[in-house]
């Protein structure tokens, strides 16, 4: 848990950020590292583990958000899991992320899985995705979310102030925000797509670390350009930094765009080469993601039966 | 699956640790077995495996496993190869340069087809990792041949007044096997040569799978020879008569070996040799970045890159950041086998590179440097080294100074950006560099002072084919890529190859002649005697007394002394040359503007001085009024067509695949000597002066010493015309002992010579102890008022060097 800090300017001017060195160490990431065989295979389950397996959308009701709820406890097929002797590790999703008022039947799904501890509860909050509402109304979301069972609120940062450069406000709000989260978990989307560059990132994502953000998170899944690596390795590089300066640990999501096993293998690698084995679990590191399940599952059953499988003997989340 | 493989994959779960990634070699060893692993020459489109000759193997370093046996090849079979690609060279220089560029278009397609084997064997072969020859080096083969196929397509358009020149010998290292023959090939073959290749010792294997592909693209027989052997081999191949260029890559010491082996023979000749980069941090910079950008600076290929950063200057105030998050980076390195596909580092190629790198690693700990190498596992067999940086070294350290050649580099801090120019200068290398940092003006203006030829800005390594490679000073001259690579493979159209003869040996050279009065002949006498014309030497902006205080007598076409010059010696020749030294930062820096009007201006006050000049060649050459009048004033046609040329040869934009600006500066080589021709001997004087001073260079010239009257005449024109001090030098006197100490001379640049066979020969010799350029006529006189051969694009050529500066772009990001 990262209780923040007091709101230190001088720490969002200290880095520097040239975007084409970014990218091409991006773009390096993915060939750099490969795994293969049983390593695909367990890295792919630990990528399972690490999913938020999301729904956001304005038709959601009780009947998907139950399948997802299902899918999230049995991520991945009975005979997968036994084939790679994985029985015994409970593999499952990190947590569903829904909509405030989806929360309280997610909870009562789960509930009747025996899941509702083992998996979190993960609720956007705070008028997601634009936060173009009063504060006192985001930050009644927030307690309302937590009130029916939220354990996890991914809260969006204020895009005027960030874009006015008024980082002290942004500070000011988020700390308000993390108040009213009380015990849940705070991830901080910076939907870093509507940000413009790369120093903004950066200026915004140790404004939400200073100001108590258990996560910070790429992007809403709304905006035009969402988790993309080069953004990822600034938002990872503030996260080393905070954590350099603070001792404190700060987790990491990316969100929105993330359909392939092989980019969570970048994004798992990632993770590892750039803050280090204790990020690559899903106490620091999530994959907000909807259909990326499904690849992952594909992929896993390549890997035991050296088939591909047809999309219908897949569960659909 | 088994219980213990299922165990394993939970162990992994809990780890989450790397394992092997194996690209699969059995498409390599398909090939090899093809070839039952035993290979030839490739020759005239076909393998060729003379009797009686020794096999050595090729091994796979990772592991030393033998991958084939190849051929060590004797002398005649140099002969064959050399014959073959003569005979090719009659039809392939005579096609229509359209089928020229299908034929090297095909050669692209094919190589496309077969990537992957290309990657796979190189790898193997080197060491390399897999990661670098599919991502890197393969990709860039494809992309020169097919950039090549271009050129070979406007070879009449673009390089019109030029020629292919005929057979190369190419020579290449083991680093880059197949990159750096095509970087050479490419070029050689679009001009319309044909191309003798020797690959390294270590790495033979896929220039002869490429001359396979080469004949399956239907490249004609004998366009591309593969010959193997061993370094003498190589130099057979290099001395051979009919082999008309030389085309190096490699180390200096080699460099300087084929020079010397070369010299006077007529042969042209290009180097590629080792450098010591510099890369340069600044407080401004990214530096998470910048230690990414070390990675590819140093650690890419194991370090064994000419242009590998190997001297890290880090500002002062952000040292210890930078220092702590460059160790960081190194604690996950990973070093293993070339085939794995999650490695950082493959294997070095030989026992000999680790021994070396050994022994320079512990000569820093022996001179006080602070030596880490992160703890990280190596294999356990195999040539591995892991990354390494020194510490507490300084300019005067055996590790700053020599290039090692592996994954080692040394790390200083600099105060600020002009010491940090001086730093990146101080060596005689001077291939490539990078800079670090966000200020644009900053990152100009340093990569404009660094002394390379290409200089990264916020990267480091990049190569593309429509951008040329290659050195300043000791680290070579030549470029490959580009069409500033074209040069390379191209002789001006009215030239033909020299093939002096020269008995003398070069160390006579430029023994000194004494200059000693002599009695008047009786065409002599005059009536009145006349007020005797004192001719001193000219450096440092004014006439000088020589050191010697000896004079030279000068004839007469017809026999009669008309005047005695000044006599220079060693003494002159050194203080001319720290005259020029000190003019050159001023000159080369002055806008070109600038230039062009001090040169108009030489022009005009040439003008008023026409008849008197004319009637001084009238006396001293015995040329006709007429003759001397034309000489004179396409004297003065000479300098304004080069004061023309001052603001109009700057560089170009150039189309690589960088997303941003890949930028060709034209700069001046520098400070180059010219020993000047007898023949029409202003315009000549003035021919050679004119485009290397308005190109930014400054001039030592050693006058005609038979006619040297126009030269130090032209003096007081000089003097007249605002040219500053130190820019023109004139040195009058025996001229081949002048040319033999501004030849041996180590500040000098370039040094041209118009003379002799004995003397051309000489200074090709001498110019391999610093590497200077050096342009010579073999004893050949040309016309120097012919257009073509008096003021071609040949000056410009060599008045210039091209530096590449490669500068991305990129803040836009999203909305």
């Amino acid at each position: 848990m990262n209780n923040g800090v007091n709101f230190n300017e001088s720490w969002l001017t200290e880095e520097n950020f040239n975007l084409p060195a970014i990218k091409k160490r991006a773009g390096e990431l993915g060939k750099r590292r490969s795994v293969k065989k049983s390593y695909q295979a367990a890295w792919l389950f630990r990528a399972v583990t690490c999913i938020d397996l999301t729904t956001l959308s304005g038709d959601d009701t009780r009947s998907n958000v139950q399948r997802l709820c299902h899918k999230a406890v049995r991520p991945v097929r009975d005979d997968i899991v036994r084939y790679f002797g994985m029985q015994t590790k409970g593999i499952k999703v990190g947590a569903v992320c829904v909509y405030p008022n989806r929360v309280a039947e997610c909870k009562e799904i789960l509930k009747s899985l025996n899941a509702d501890t083992s998996i979190k509860i993960a609720s956007v909050a705070t008028g997601f995705p634009a936060g173009q509402t009063p504060l006192s109304c985001r930050l009644e979301e927030i307690r309302r979310a937590v009130a029916d069972g939220a354990t996890e609120i991914d809260i969006v940062i204020n895009r005027t102030y960030a874009l006015n450069g008024e980082w002290e406000k942004v500070f000011e709000e988020v700390k308000e925000m993390k108040i009213a989260c009380g015990n849940a978990h705070m991830k901080t989307i910076l939907a870093t797509g509507e940000l413009g560059s790369m120093t903004n990132i950066y200026k915004a994502s140790m404004t939400c670390m200073m100001a108590g953000a258990d996560f910070i998170k790429t992007s809403t899944g709304k905006e035009s350009v969402n988790a993309i690596l080069p953004v990822a390795l600034v938002m990872v590089r503030a996260i080393r930094h905070y954590y350099q300066k603070t001792g404190i640990k700060v987790g990491f999501k990316p969100a929105g765009g993330i359909r392939t096993a092989k980019d969570s293998l970048t994004w798992l690698s990632l993770m590892k080469e750039e803050l280090g084995d204790e990020w690559v679990n899903n106490e620091m590191f999530r994959l907000g993601a909807s259909s990326l399940l499904g690849d992952i599952e594909r992929q896993l059953f390549h890997c035991a039966y050296g088939r591909y499988a047809a999309a219908h003997e897949l569960a659909l989340a | 699956m088994s219980a213990s493989a299922a165990n394993l994959v939970e162990r992994i779960f809990d780890e989450m640790s790397y394992g092997p990634a194996p690209e699969d070699p059995k498409n390599a060893f398909a090939w090899l077995d093809e070839h039952d692993r035993k290979f030839g020459h490739f020759i005239d489109g076909k393998w060729y495996k003379p009797e009686g000759r020794e096999y050595v193997f090729s091994k796979n370093p990772a592991n030393g496993e033998k991958l084939a046996e190849t051929m060590q090849g004797a002398d005649e079979d140099v002969e064959y190869a050399v014959g073959c690609a003569r005979k090719a060279f009659q039809t392939w220089s005579t096609l229509p340069n359209h089928i020229r560029a299908r034929h090297l278009y095909s050669f692209a397609r094919h190589v496309q087809k077969h990537q992957r084997l290309l990657s796979v064997i190189e790898s193997l072969d080197n060491g390399k990792p897999i990661r670098e020859t599919r991502d890197a080096d393969v990709p860039l083969i494809v992309r020169h041949l097919y950039h090549y196929a271009g050129w070979a397509q406007l070879k009449d358009v673009e390089m019109k007044n030029w020629k292919p020149i005929g057979v190369i010998g190419a020579i290449v290292p083991w680093n880059f096997p197949l990159m750096l023959l095509t970087w050479k090939i490419a070029p050689a073959l679009a001009m319309g040569n044909t191309v003798v290749l020797k690959p390294a010792s270590y790495t033979r294997l896929t220039a002869l799978l490429l001359a396979e592909i080469a004949k399956e693209a239907g490249i004609p027989d004998g366009v591309f020879n593969v010959v193997t052997g061993n370094g003498r081999f190589g130099s057979k191949l290099a001395s051979h008569d009919d082999v008309d260029k030389v085309a190096f890559t490699g180390s200096t010491e080699v460099g300087q070996l084929l020079r010397k082996l070369t010299a006077g023979t007529g042969k042209k000749i290009s180097l590629e040799l080792g450098g010591k980069s510099p890369v340069v941090v600044f407080e401004s910079a990214d530096l998470d970045s910048a230690v990414e950008g070390i990675v590819d600076a140093i650690w890419f290929n194991q370090g064994q890159v000419c242009s590998a950063g190997s001297r890290i200057f880090v500002q002062e105030t952000v040292y210890d950041t930078f220092l702590k998050r460059l160790k960081e980076r190194l604690s996950h390195w990973r070093v293993g086998d070339s085939l794995d596909k999650a490695v950082d580092m493959g294997a070095l190629v030989d026992e000999s590179q680790l021994t070396t790198i050994r022994k320079y690693v512990q000569t820093a700990i022996d001179e006080g440097g602070e030596v880490f190498q992160p703890d990280i596992k190596l294999p356990e067999t195999g040539l591995f080294y892991p990354p390494t940086l020194i510490t507490n070294v300084q300019t005067a350290s055996t590790v700053f100074l020599e290039e090692i050649f592996g994954p080692v580099a040394v790390l200083l801090p600099f105060r600020t950006a002009k010491e940090a120019v001086s730093l990146a200068n101080n060596t005689k290398f001077g291939l490539a560099a990078s800079v670090w940092t966000e200020k644009t003006s900053l990152n100009l203006e340093v990569a404009l002072l660094i002394k390379a030829g290409a200089v990264w800005i916020n990267c480091h390594n990049m190569f593309d084919a429509a951008a040329g490679f290659g050195g300043y000073r000791q680290s070579g001259y030549g470029r490959d890529g580009g069409k500033e690579g074209l040069y390379e493979y191209a002789k001006p159209s009215w030239e033909t190859r020299c093939r002096p003869v020269v008995t003398e040996n070069v160390s006579e050279f430029g023994k000194p002649v004494p200059g000693l009065p002599k009695l008047p002949t009786a065409a002599d006498s005059t009536k009145n005697p006349k007020i005797d014309r004192t001719y001193k030497l000219f450096y440092s902006g004014g006439q000088k007394r020589p050191d010697g205080q000896y004079s030279r007598p000068v004839y007469t076409k017809s026999g009669q002394m008309i005047a005695q010059v000044s006599d220079s010696n060693r003494k002159d020749v050194r203080e001319a040359v720290e005259a020029a030294q000190k003019a050159l930062p001023g000159w080369s820096k002055r806008a070109a503007h600038n230039r062009a009007q001090i040169i108009y201006y030489l022009a005009e006050n040439l003008e008023l001085r026409r008849n008197e000049f004319s009637e001084m060649l009238q006396q001293l050459t015995g040329v006709s009024e007429k003759d001397a009048l034309l000489q004179v004033d396409k004297s003065i046609e000479r300098l304004f067509y080069w004061s023309a040329y001052a603001d109009k040869y700057g560089g170009t934009v150039q189309e690589t695949l960088l997303y941003g600006a890949t930028v060709k500066i034209h700069e001046p080589v520098g400070l180059i000597a010219i020993s000047c021709p007898d023949e029409e001997p202003l315009l000549s004087f003035i021919s050679l002066l004119a485009p290397a001073v308005v190109r930014g260079n400054v001039v030592v010239m050693a006058a005609s010493d038979k006619f040297p009257i126009p030269a130090i005449d032209l003096v007081q024109v000089l003097e007249t015309s605002d040219v500053p001090a130190g820019v023109v030098n004139v040195l009058t006197g025996n001229k081949d002992h002048i040319t033999k100490y501004l030849a041996e001379h180590q500040n000098v640049e370039a040094m041209w010579y118009f003379g002799g066979a004995l003397g051309s020969k000489f200074v090709e010799y001498e110019s391999a102890v610093n590497l200077k350029r050096t342009w010579v006529n073999y004893g050949k006189e040309r016309n120097w008022s012919n257009d073509e051969q008096g003021a071609g694009e040949e000056f410009l050529y060599h008045t210039t060097q091209v530096k590449n500066i490669w500068i991305p772009m990129g803040d836009i990001f999203a909305n």
